[in-house]
């Protein structure tokens, strides 16, 4: 055991509780709906600590594109190629990957239907779906008007941030990138405004003219007064953060025109157009039955057992999981307590006790420019929610502080290849 | 290498925390690597010495070690949970 258990951190797990009692434990079927940060997460992290766990991933895509890091490739730092994952290493540990979609779930059979036909089944199922943008909750904006105005939200294989940056190569300099950013929930809560950065970074050395126009639902944004600290140091007089008290709740877009239109009726003609709709759980979820009528995924938090319907666990962005962010690393950090709680469950014993939930969200504002939150979150005592730990995580302190914006910078990358590598590696 | 961890386990005035050791370390597996055996830019800690670690992770916790986000982090962590995790990683080569 010691052999297979020194590979990865956290071998100890199933040393401690497994061995020897547990060695003859049958084959249970762990079975994952998505292969992104948490699916990924919760299938590479069952297969190396709780190698008795019978795992299928079903994931439609053979390649996965990363949403954190996509903003790079806006202002030219990384490639597609460099932000792509395949899940080949997952199989070689043993994963039975499938590329299909789950179309339906069975609860009371405890099967999974694929799009293919065939039917997978499950002792424990988790559930890792994503979002879902909600076309149509901004007027004018279906899936038709991704093609003129890119969400690049949910990277598919990627086509819709490559569209993005191509629009930016066209935009005449002195030209006008409008975008149109959600209210709270949705993924990624300092995405949009390193977007806007990373935007401003290519601006300012290819088009130093033009202007970006970020039309905000909301009056407050993470990490707001750092980036508004960089955007003025680093891009005086290019962006513009319109909140919604200055009428930047946009409520209709009209592709053809290339205008964003407000609360108020304001029509804002823009080159480029970003719009980052309001999101919902991902499909599945919802046709499900676990979301609730918010459109988000209710989950005891010490097993994120769904509290709708037994038997599913739901991790990640699906997940109403305030204060904790929609982020891949709460994604990541929540898939392994789902995973160890279902090893438990499934060999009858109680989940694991007390354990502590991680987040950090580094931002790249320009080069060698990082910044940070940091949350550490526990279940409350109900399992109904979840809870800050106090006078702990927070932002990076704000001043002139060089030396610490670019080591936060060089530790983002690090993370990116720490967390990608748990995941897929 | 089991019986050094449930020996030291042993010794942890909390047990349900001290078993729940080698979860609580995934969270360092984030940055710090997947073995925690260090990633680019971030240093491993991968067996360095339960005693070095926790002496760390109280240096960060205080402000009294120069941090751009462990000061951050250590200060989401009791006294028992940092032991267990500087246990494991001391655990692990």
């Amino acid at each position: 055991m010691s052999r297979i258990t020194r590979r990865a951190l956290g071998a100890g797990i199933p040393a401690l509780l497994t061995a020897p009692a547990f060695a003859q434990a049958p084959a249970a079927r762990l079975v994952i709906i998505g292969g992104g940060f948490g699916g990924a997460s919760a299938a590479n992290f069952a297969r190396r600590q709780y190698p008795w766990l019978d795992v299928t991933l079903i994931e439609p895509k053979t390649r996965f594109v990363t949403c954190p890091y996509g903003n790079l490739l806006l202002a030219g730092l990384r490639d597609l190629n460099s932000i792509s994952f395949g899940y080949e290493r997952l199989a070689a540990r043993g994963a039975r990957v499938i590329h299909d979609w789950a179309d339906a779930i069975d609860p009371t059979a405890r099967t999974v239907r694929l799009r293919g036909g065939a039917s997978v089944a499950y002792d424990r199922l988790i559930v890792s779906p994503g979002i879902a943008l909600r076309y149509g909750a901004i007027e004018g904006y279906d899936q038709a008007a991704e093609a003129i105005f890119p969400h690049a939200w949910v990277p598919g294989e990627g086509q819709q941030t490559l569209l993005l940056r191509r629009q930016l190569e066209a935009l005449p300099d002195g030209g006008v990138v409008g975008l149109a950013i959600p209210d709270n929930p949705f993924r990624c809560p300092p995405g949009p405004y390193e977007r806007i950065s990373m935007i401003a970074s290519y601006l300012k050395r290819h088009k130093p003219r033009a202007k970006i126009l970020a039309f905000d639902t909301k009056n407050a944004f993470s990490k707001q007064g750092l980036f508004q600290d960089a955007w003025n140091a680093l891009y005086p007089g290019m962006i513009d953060w319109i909140p919604a008290n200055r009428d930047g709740r946009i409520l209709r877009v009209d592709p053809a025109a290339r205008v964003f239109e407000s609360e108020f009726g304001v029509r804002h003609r823009v080159d480029v157009g970003n719009v980052i709709p309001p999101q919902s759980a991902g499909g599945i979820a919802i046709s499900a039955g676990l979301a609730n009528e918010s459109g988000w995924v209710p989950v005891d938090s010490l097993t994120f057992e769904s509290r709708r319907v037994p038997g599913i666990h739901v991790i990640g962005d699906a997940t109403i999981a305030p204060p904790m962010p929609k982020s891949g690393y709460v994604a990541n950090s929540t898939a392994k307590q789902a995973v160890a709680a279902i090893a438990a469950l499934l060999r009858g014993e109680a989940p694991p006790p007390a354990p502590v939930y991680f987040n950090t969200c580094y931002s790249h504002v320009g080069a060698e420019y990082g910044i940070s939150i940091v949350g550490v979150f526990r279940p409350n005592a109900e399992r109904t929610g979840f809870v800050e730990t106090p006078n702990s995580g927070g932002v990076s302190p704000r001043g002139d502080l060089p030396e610490q914006r670019r080591l936060e910078a060089l530790y983002a990358d690090a993370w990116y290849g720490s967390i990608t590598a748990d995941m897929f590696g | 290498m089991i019986r050094l961890c449930l020996l030291a386990f042993a010794t942890l005035a909390a047990p349900a925390l001290a078993a729940n050791g080698p979860l609580l370390a995934q969270a360092c597996a984030g940055c710090h690597g997947p073995n925690a055996a260090g990633q680019e830019a971030t240093p491993g800690i991968a067996g360095v010495p339960a005693a070095t670690i926790v002496a760390q992770m109280n240096a960060f916790r205080a402000n009294e070690r120069p941090a751009t986000i462990m000061g951050r982090i250590a200060r989401g962590y009791s006294d028992a949970e940092i032991a267990a995790i500087a246990e494991y990683l001391a655990s692990r080569r």
